[in-house]
C-alpha cells in the first residue's frame, strides 16, 4: 500500500511539474535565471581561482564552493544545449535552448526530492485501522511534500534548486529518524556547503549528535550520563565535518581566498530587509516604526527635515536607518536569534526525545531564524514547513499549528508572482493545495483542526488578496503609494507566523514539561 | 475526504491544467498576413461593436469577410459584442466560459447520469476535465468550443433528467452557438421523437412533441431576432455558415474524402455538385441505423451511442470538415469513459493524435505531449481500462460471432494488444512528425499518415459503436446486466 500510495503521489507530482514546463515557452524574467546562468558561465570559462572574484554581472557568486562545484558538473551538460550561455559577457543570454536547459536540470535535481520523500513516508508511524489509499499518512505526507505550493512556485515559476536542497535536508531528517545519524550526519554537511543558508539549524544538529550520539546513554531521569561518552563517535563525526568542509573550502584556503570567499557568502552590507518584507519580526518592527513617525510628523512631534530619507520600502536592497525606534545591527539581529531558539536547543540538551524531539527543535530553529534573521527572503519559510509536514501527519496539534503556518506562508509568497498571467496559476495552485491540505489532515484527524479565532485570520487572508490585486490598483493611491499592498501582505503575514511560532514553542515546552525518557 | 473536496479538487486541476496551455504560444501568433484564430476572434470583436447588425454578415467596405469574415451563428456574434465591451484578458473569458457552463455540465453528468461508486464519478470528472483535444483547441489553438460543447452536454444532462423541453432549449442555444452542433442534432431528434411515439402519439405524446415544436421555434426566433426583419439577412447568414463552394475538403482532415484522395484524386475527377450530392448520400447512409434504432428505443444509453456514432458519421463523410470537428464526436465519447474505458480512451486519444499537424502549426507541442501522457495514465489507472477488457464488458458478442472460425481467441486481450500497438505507433509517428524532415517530393508525408492512420482508428470505432448500439436488444433484459438501460 505504502509504494503504491507513493507512486500514485508522484505521478501527479510528474504531471504536474510537467505541465510547469509548458512554461519552457513563455518568458521567465526571473532574476535567478540569469543568476544561475551567470554562475554556471563563471564556473565553466574561468579557472576556479577566479570564481569568487568575477564580478562581471551584478549577481556575484554567493554560494559555498560545492554548489560551485555543482554548477561546474551542470555546465558540462549544459554545453550540449547551448554554448553562448556559458560566455561570461552574454549578460541575460535567454535563447530557448537555454531556459529548457535550466528548466530540465530542475527537474532532474528533483529526483533528490523524490527519494526524500520516499524515505520520510517510510519513517511515518502509522496508526492503527485501516485507511483507503487517499487517507493514508503516507500518501498525504507525500501529498504535501510533493505538491508544496511554496517549492513548486519557487523553484518552477521561479527558479531555485530549492527541491534538489530540500531533497537532501529531508533526507538527512530521514536518516536521524531510522536511526542512521552519521549518515544524517554527512548528508547535514554536505547540505552545509551547498547553501550556507542552512547554518541556521545547525545548532540543532549540533546539540543533538552531541547530546544524543555522542552520549550513547542516558540516566532514568533522562539527564545526561557523563561517563557514557563516546570518544570514538565524537572523532567520527569530526572527521566526517572536516572532510566534506575540506573537500569544499580546502582549494580556496590553499590559494588564501578564505576571506573573499566568506565576504560574498556573507554580504552584510544589503539591508535588514528584502526588497518585499519577510513576513517576520523586523516587518511589524519597521511598520511600528514608519507609522510612529507618521504619527510624530503629523503631531509635530517630529520634524519630517531631521528624519533619514532613504525609505525601506522602495523597493531595493539598500541600508537605511530607522528613524523613531533604534536602528538594527546584524548582531542585533544574530543575538535574538540565538536567544530566540536557545530555549528550544537547550531542551533537546537537557531533555532529548530522539528524532522526533530533534526534528521539533529544527522546525523551532528556522522558524526562529526566519523571525530574527538579517536580510531573511520570505523563500526562507519553506525551511521550516517543509520538515514540519511530517510532524504534522502524526500528531493532532502539530497538524493545526501546520495548517495555519503554511497557509500564511504561502500566502506570503503571492508577491514573488506579480504579473497578470501567474496570477490565475498562483490562486489556482494555492486553492488546491490548502484545499487539499485542510481536508486531508481534517479526515486523518477526524475533525477540526483550528478554532474559530484561526478560521477568521485565515478567511482573512482571501480579503488581503482581493484588496492587493483587485481593489487597490483601482483606487488613486496605487501611483502614489505603491508599496501598500506589499506592506500590507507583509505585516498580515508576520502576525499569522509570529502566532505559530509561539505556539510551536509553546508546545514544544509543555512537552519538555512532561515528557518521558525514550531511547535513542 | 467528501466529495465536493475532491470534486474541487479535479476542477482546480483541471482549471490549472488549462491556464497553463493558455501560457503557450497561440495560433498564429506572428504570422501575417492572416495569424490565426486568436486574430478572428479579436477580428468578430471589432467588427460586431463597431457595425451595426445587419452589416455583421455582409462584405461591405468597412467588413471584408475574406479576412476573417463572421461564419459562425448569431450566438457567437453576440459573445464576441459581450467580451468586446470588456477587451481584457481573452483568455479570461475562454476559462470563465468554461467555468460557468461546460464544467458543471461535466460535474451533474458524473454525478447523476453516470454509475458507479463515488470515487468511480470523481473520477470520471477528472478523466473528461482532462481530454487534450479540448484543452489544446480552446486554450492553445484559441476557440470557444467549450460554449457549444458545454451547452449541448447540458442538453443531455437535462434530457437525461427527464426535462425534455429544457433539453431542447439547451440544444437550440448551443446549435445557434456553432452550426456544427448539426453533427449532433439528429440523435436530439430521434430522441426526442422516439420518447413522443412511446408516450402516444394520440395523448401525451402529441402534447409533448407540440411543446417541444414550439420552444425549438421560439428560440430561434429569438436568436435571430435581428436578422429576421430581411430574408435577404437570413439567406446571406446562411450562405456564411454553410460554404458549399468551398469543395469537399481543405487541408489533411481524417475523413473518408480526405483518405479517399490519396488513392483516387476525387477532387479533380467528381464535380463540386456530384460531390455535395455523393457526401451527403453516404453521410444519410452512415447514420440511418443508428437514427432508427434510437428512435425505437429511446433510452439515455442509445441516446449516447447515437451522439456518438451520428456526430462520427458526420465528421467521416461529410462535406467541407475541418479536423477540429473531431471533437464533436469526442464529447459524446467522453460520456462513454465510465461504460466502456478501453474504447472511449482510445478515441479520444486517437483524436487528439489526429490533431497533431494543427498543433505542430502553433507550436503547441510540449502542451500535446504532457496532456496525452497525463490523460492516458490517468483514465487507464483510474478508470481501470485494462480491469474492464473482456469480452463481455467490451461487448464482442458480435465480433465473436463473425469470428467463427477462430473460437480460441480472446478477444479481450486482443483488444488490448491492439491498443498498445496502436498507441506506440501514435507516439513513433508523433516523434517522426517533429523529429525528421520529410523527403522533397513528398513535403507531406507525415500530416497525410497521421491523418490516415487516424482515419482507420475512426473508421474502425464507428464500426464499433455502432455494433454496440445495434446489437442491443429492444427490450431491457430485467437480470444481471447492469448496462440494461
Amino acid at each position: 500500500l505504502a509504494s503504491v500510495s507513493l507512486i500514485t503521489a508522484l505521478a501527479v507530482h510528474c504531471v504536474v511539474l510537467l505541465t510547469m514546463t509548458v512554461f519552457s515557452g513563455y518568458f521567465s524574467h526571473s532574476t535567478d535565471f540569469e543568476v544561475h546562468r551567470n554562475w554556471l558561465a563563471i564556473t565553466h570559462s574561468l579557472p576556479v581561482s577566479k570564481w569568487y572574484h568575477e564580478n562581471t554581472s551584478e549577481w556575484t557568486l554567493d554560494y559555498p564552493p560545492l554548489f560551485a562545484w555543482f554548477e561546474y558538473s551542470l555546465s558540462h551538460v549544459a554545453q550540449h544545449f547551448d554554448k553562448e550561455m556559458l560566455v561570461v559577457q552574454n549578460l541575460i543570454y535567454t535563447s530557448p535552448a537555454t531556459i529548457l536547459f535550466q528548466r530540465l536540470s530542475v527537474i532532474v535535481t528533483d529526483i533528490v526530492f523524490i527519494y526524500a520523500v520516499k524515505e520520510c513516508c517510510r519513517s511515518v508511524r502509522e496508526e492503527k485501522g485501516s485507511k483507503d489509499l487517499l487517507g493514508h499518512p503516507f500518501f498525504i505526507l507525500a501529498a504535501l511534500l510533493l505538491w508544496n505550493f511554496g517549492l513548486l512556485i519557487v523553484d518552477h515559476i521561479h527558479f531555485q534548486y530549492n527541491g534538489f536542497l530540500f531533497g537532501i535536508l529531508l533526507l538527512s531528517v530521514a536518516r536521524h529518524l531510522q536511526g542512521r545519524h552519521l549518515e544524517g550526519a554527512l548528508l547535514f554537511t554536505v547540505l552545509l556547503n551547498l547553501k550556507h543558508i542552512y547554518l541556521y539549524i545547525a545548532p540543532a544538529y549540533g546539540i543533538f549528535l552531541l547530546r544524543s550520539y555522542c552520549f550513547t546513554k542516558d540516566n532514568t531521569d533522562g539527564s545526561v550520563r557523563w561517563s557514557s561518552f563516546s570518544p570514538v563517535r565524537l572523532v567520527a563525526l569530526g572527521s566526517i565535518v572536516i572532510s566534506v568542509g575540506a573537500l569544499s573550502f580546502g582549494p580556496f584556503i590553499a590559494m588564501g581566498q578564505l576571506p573573499q570567499v566568506l565576504s560574498r557568502l556573507f554580504p552584510f552590507k544589503r539591508g535588514l530587509c528584502h526588497a518585499y518584507w519577510a513576513p517576520n519580526v523586523w516587518a511589524l518592527y519597521n511598520m511600528v516604526d514608519k507609522a510612529l513617525s507618521v504619527l510624530g510628523v503629523r503631531l509635530k512631534l517630529l520634524d519630517v527635515a531631521k528624519l533619514p530619507k532613504a525609505s525601506m520600502t522602495g523597493g531595493l536592497v539598500q541600508e537605511f536607518q530607522h528613524s523613531i525606534l533604534p536602528s538594527v545591527s546584524p548582531s542585533i539581529t544574530l543575538i535574538c536569534t540565538l536567544l530566540s531558539i536557545m530555549p528550544a536547543v537547550l531542551s533537546i540538551w537537557c531533555r532529548p526525545r530522539g528524532a522526533r524531539g530533534f526534528l521539533r527543535c529544527l522546525v523551532v530553529c528556522a522558524l526562529g531564524s526566519f523571525m530574527f534573521g538579517w536580510h531573511v527572503h520570505e523563500k526562507a519559510i519553506l525551511m521550516a514547513i517543509l520538515p514540519f509536514s511530517i510532524l504534522a501527519v502524526e500528531s493532532r496539534e502539530d497538524a493545526g499549528i501546520f495548517l495555519m503556518l503554511t497557509t500564511t506562508g504561502h500566502y506570503s509568497l503571492f508577491p514573488l508572482l506579480f504579473t497578470a498571467a501567474e496570477l490565475p496559476i498562483k490562486v489556482l495552485l494555492m486553492l488546491l493545495f490548502t484545499l487539499y491540505s485542510f481536508t486531508s489532515l481534517k479526515k486523518l484527524f477526524r475533525g477540526s483542526l483550528l478554532n474559530p479565532l484561526e478560521t477568521t485570520y485565515l478567511l482573512g487572508l482571501v480579503a488581503v488578496e482581493i484588496l492587493c490585486e483587485v481593489v487597490y490598483p483601482l483606487s488613486p493611491w496605487q501611483h502614489t503609494l505603491p508599496f501598500v499592498p506589499l506592506l500590507v501582505t507583509s505585516v498580515y503575514c508576520s502576525l499569522g507566523v509570529s502566532y505559530s511560532f509561539i505556539r510551536l514553542y509553546v508546545s514544544l515546552l509543555r512537552q519538555h514539561g512532561t515528557d518521558k525518557h525514550k531511547q535513542l | 475526504m467528501e466529495n465536493w473536496s475532491l470534486v474541487s479538487i479535479c476542477v482546480l486541476f483541471g482549471l490549472t491544467a488549462r491556464w497553463a496551455v493558455s501560457l503557450n504560444s497561440y495560433s498564429g501568433a506572428g504570422k501575417p498576413p492572416m495569424f490565426g484564430d486568436y486574430e478572428a476572434q479579436r477580428h468578430w470583436q471589432e467588427v460586431t461593436y463597431n457595425l451595426p447588425v445587419h452589416e455583421w454578415y455582409f462584405n461591405t467596405t468597412d467588413n471584408n469577410l475574406n479576412y476573417w469574415g463572421l461564419d459562425y451563428p448569431p450566438l457567437t456574434a453576440y459573445h464576441s459584442l459581450l467580451c468586446a465591451h470588456d477587451h481584457g484578458f481573452d483568455f479570461c473569458w475562454v476559462l470563465v466560459a468554461d467555468l460557468l457552463i461546460y464544467i458543471p455540465a461535466v460535474v451533474l453528468y458524473s454525478f447523476y447520469l453516470s454509475e458507479g461508486s463515488n470515487k468511480k464519478k470523481v473520477c470520471t470528472v477528472l478523466c473528461i476535465l482532462l481530454y487534450p483535444g479540448l484543452i489544446l483547441i480552446d486554450y492553445g489553438h484559441f476557440q470557444y468550443n467549450s460554449i457549444s460543447l458545454g451547452l449541448a452536454l447540458w442538453g443531455v444532462v437535462v434530457l437525461g433528467l427527464g426535462w425534455d423541453v429544457l433539453g431542447s432549449l439547451a440544444f437550440v442555444l448551443s446549435l445557434n452557438y456553432k452550426q456544427m452542433e448539426l453533427y449532433h442534432s439528429l440523435p436530439f431528434f430521434c430522441y426526442l421523437l422516439g420518447k413522443c411515439f412511446k408516450q402516444g402519439l394520440a395523448g401525451r405524446g402529441l402534447f409533448l412533441l407540440v411543446k417541444i415544436a414550439v420552444t425549438v421555434l421560439v428560440t430561434f426566433a429569438l436568436c435571430w431576432l435581428p436578422f429576421l426583419s430581411d430574408p435577404g439577412q437570413i439567406l446571406q447568414v446562411v450562405h456564411r455558415l454553410f460554404p458549399v463552394g468551398r469543395g469537399l475538403f481543405e487541408d489533411k482532415v481524417a475523413n473518408t474524402w480526405c483518405s479517399l484522395n490519396v488513392l483516387i484524386k476525387i477532387k479533380t475527377i467528381l464535380s463540386t455538385d456530384t460531390q455535395l450530392y455523393f457526401s451527403l448520400t453516404t453521410t444519410l447512409l452512415a447514420i440511418l441505423p443508428s437514427s432508427i434504432k434510437l428512435l425505437m428505443k429511446p433510452t439515455l444509453w442509445q441516446f449516447k451511442l447515437a451522439l456518438v456514432n451520428s456526430s462520427l458519421a458526420f465528421f467521416l463523410f461529410s462535406f467541407q470538415v475541418h479536423e477540429k470537428s473531431i471533437l464533436l464526436p469526442a464529447l459524446p465519447v467522453c460520456l462513454l469513459l465510465n461504460d466502456l474505458p478501453l474504447p472511449a480512451i482510445w478515441f479520444l486519444q486517437a483524436s487528439t493524435f489526429s490533431m497533431l499537424p494543427l498543433f505542430l502549426k502553433d507550436g503547441l507541442l510540449v502542451p500535446y505531449v504532457v496532456t496525452s501522457l497525463a490523460f492516458l495514465f490517468f483514465s487507464i489507472y483510474l478508470l481501470s481500462a485494462f480491469e474492464h477488457c473482456s469480452e463481455d464488458k467490451l461487448r464482442l458478442g458480435p465480433y465473436r460471432r463473425l469470428l467463427i472460425c477462430m473460437p480460441r481467441m480472446d478477444l479481450g486481450r486482443v483488444t488490448k494488444w491492439k491498443f498498445y500497438f496502436s498507441i506506440t505507433a501514435m507516439a513513433g509517428l508523433s516523434f517522426m512528425s517533429v523529429a525528421l524532415a520529410p523527403p522533397d517530393q513528398l513535403p507531406d508525408l507525415f500530416p497525410l499518415l497521421v491523418s490516415v492512420f487516424s482515419y482507420l482508428h475512426f473508421l474502425g470505432l464507428l464500426l464499433y459503436f455502432n455494433i454496440v448500439q445495434i446489437a442491443e436488444p429492444l427490450q431491457s433484459v430485467r437480470k444481471n446486466q447492469k448496462k440494461s438501460n
